[in-house]
């Protein structure tokens, strides 16, 4: 049953949250850096607290009780990240530290059996440095190639040459989900049914949709899904890699080490299956739990509600801050998440960030981790505000004021 | 933290609006790039010497109104001086930063430059207010770049 029919209790929503529950400067704190890293909710700090004070111990190790249950705690969270993404089997949910980690662990053992001189590694032109650096090492060793589907001024991908870019070379794809500086939604599925069309598996860059889009990897027919906890209402330490079986399977182990063995001797180590295999060394076990707590807890707010509320105030921001004079957003896709980028007359993003931050709005200014989209754009640096479920229209009113003293004080 | 407005001065504005000594130099004896890779700060100095003392000066490139007022009057302030007093500005400018020179208090060189003693309370951009005078440290000592980072 749908819940949109009953809006988000915003005020509520936002007494689980400490930090916007206390000054900050001597003013309320106004978050608005979610998609750098969301702000964790009680119920999430309290579940790590509790795991970590009463349950903890290591992890699929020794027989005691307690071992047991910090296991089945651990596992329970991960058939939470199972059944949140879609995916069909716990054992196609790798736990990583983070969304880099994941595309990092894809390249060095997908791409090193997968890309030889040559072959050529397809890229959007919006990704996160996290989606271009793993490749460009990996096509640095192999002598490969890196090809990027190109973008409009708008900040839209163009998909007319798709087919013309997926050579008979194409190894990979990838693609973010949803662009951390524009808020482009990309049409995933889209892309991964006309990939597949030449045999071109697909990596898609989750850390920037999960939080916004209900996400359905067999749906998708995604190769490989990552994306990392803290943007989630999570804890940082914490993400993962999806991947389709047969891919995980055939893929050699990353790291070696303890809980990814069969049994080790001199002569021969052998190694143990999904997920195991790729999870070697003492995870991390309270950020886990945390990541399945926050998972919980988005669920408790009715993932269609926290939509819906996200993109009235995407939509109100827009309207306002566009009928500020000299104020110009970058990323004009139609389909967009709550993330809007601005560049504001000739004044840089940082000093727009220092006297923002003064007035207890916290914004990113910068490049974003994404150089070339800056170049594409022709902007040295942008500053974004992004929104989560928590924040209000009051909170965006408070943005606009404060956008029109920096104004004030560099005119 | 203090109000913006007392570092964002009209000094500073101005100075970031209309940077002095802002350009290339076609042919010069010391020269150095300045990043700041984490916000994109971005210079490139180049100074004549001659007989000890800084001839001429120019920067280019970008970034905030800090990194750029900062680049702008310490062209100003170093132009015409002698190398030595150059580079005791360069590491007084590093102490007032760095809260151990008052300026009000400390004897120092540094006059007009105090201006951006309160970037001391904005632990964030202090780098922004460096980098000028990093990239005039490895300028004189021969090296070609420098980063903040």
């Amino acid at each position: 049953m749908s819940t949109a029919a009953l809006p988000l209790d915003v005020a509520r929503v936002r007494q689980d949250f400490p930090a916007l529950c206390t000054p900050f400067h001597g003013k309320p704190l106004i978050y608005l850096d979610s998609a750098v890293s969301g702000l964790c909710p009680r119920p999430v700090i309290d579940r790590m607290s509790h795991y970590q004070a009463y349950e903890h111990t290591n992890v699929h190790r020794g027989v005691s009780t307690l071992s047991q249950e910090a296991t089945d705690r651990f596992e329970e969270a991960r058939e939470k990240v199972r059944a949140f993404i879609n995916a069909p089997s716990p054992k196609q949910i790798i736990w990583t530290r983070g969304t880099t980690e994941s595309i990092n662990l894809v390249a060095q053992t997908f791409g090193r059996q997968r890309v030889q001189a040559g072959d050529e590694i397809l890229l959007s032109a919006m990704e996160h440095h996290s989606n271009i650096v793993p490749w460009q090492l990996l096509a640095e060793e192999r002598g490969a190639r890196i090809r990027v589907i190109p973008m409009n001024d708008a900040g839209e991908l163009i998909l007319d040459d798709l087919e013309a870019l997926l050579s008979d070379r194409t190894r990979i794809l990838g693609v973010t989900q949803v662009s951390n500086v524009l808020g482009t939604i990309n049409p995933v599925k889209e892309i991964i049914a006309r990939a597949h069309a030449r045999n071109v598996p697909v990596l898609v860059d989750g850390a920037q949709g999960v939080p916004h889009l209900p996400v359905d990897v067999t749906d998708l027919d995604a190769d490989f899904y990552v994306f990392s906890g803290h943007k989630l209402s999570g804890p940082t330490g914490i993400g993962v890699l999806y991947g389709r079986q047969e891919l995980l399977e055939a893929m050699p182990p990353w790291q070696g080490g303890g809980s990814m063995i069969l049994s080790v001797a001199w002569e021969k180590t052998t190694f143990c299956g999904l997920p195991g295999k790729f999870e070697a060394g003492t995870p991390a076990i309270a950020q886990a739990i945390g990541l399945g707590a926050a998972i919980d807890y988005l669920l408790g707010l009715g993932l269609d509600r926290v939509g819906a509320h996200e993109h009235e105030l995407l939509a109100y921001a827009t309207r306002r801050l566009q009928a500020i004079p000299g104020l110009r957003i970058i990323g004009q896709a139609k389909a967009k998440a709550s993330v809007l980028s601005f560049v504001l007359e000739d004044i840089h993003p940082h000093d727009i960030g220092s006297i923002l931050d003064h007035e207890g709005i916290v914004v990113r200014a910068g490049h974003h981790c994404a150089q070339p989209v800056m170049q594409r754009m022709q902007v040295p640096a942008t500053t974004r505000a992004s929104f989560s479920y928590f924040n209000t229209q009051e909170e965006i009113d408070a943005l606009v004021s404060g956008i029109l003293k920096v104004q004030e004080i560099f005119q | 933290m203090s109000d913006p407005r007392e570092l964002y001065q009209q000094v500073i504005i101005e100075h970031n609006k209309k940077p002095r000594n802002y350009g290339d130099l076609e042919t010069c004896t010391h020269q150095a790039h300045g990043l700041n890779p984490l916000c994109g700060d971005d210079i490139v100095l180049k100074l004549v010497v001659a007989d000890g003392i800084v001839q001429d000066v120019r920067f280019q490139g970008q970034g905030c109104a800090i990194s750029k007022a900062s680049s702008s009057l310490m062209t100003v302030n170093i132009k015409g001086k002698p190398l030595a007093e150059a580079e005791l500005m360069v590491e007084q400018f590093r102490e007032m930063i760095r809260g151990t020179l008052d300026t009000a208090v400390d004897p120092n060189i540094l006059g007009r430059l105090s201006l951006f003693q309160s970037v001391k309370n904005l632990p964030s951009r202090v780098k922004c207010a460096v980098l000028p005078w990093a990239t005039l440290h490895s300028a004189l000592q021969g090296e070609q770049t420098v980063s903040t980072e």
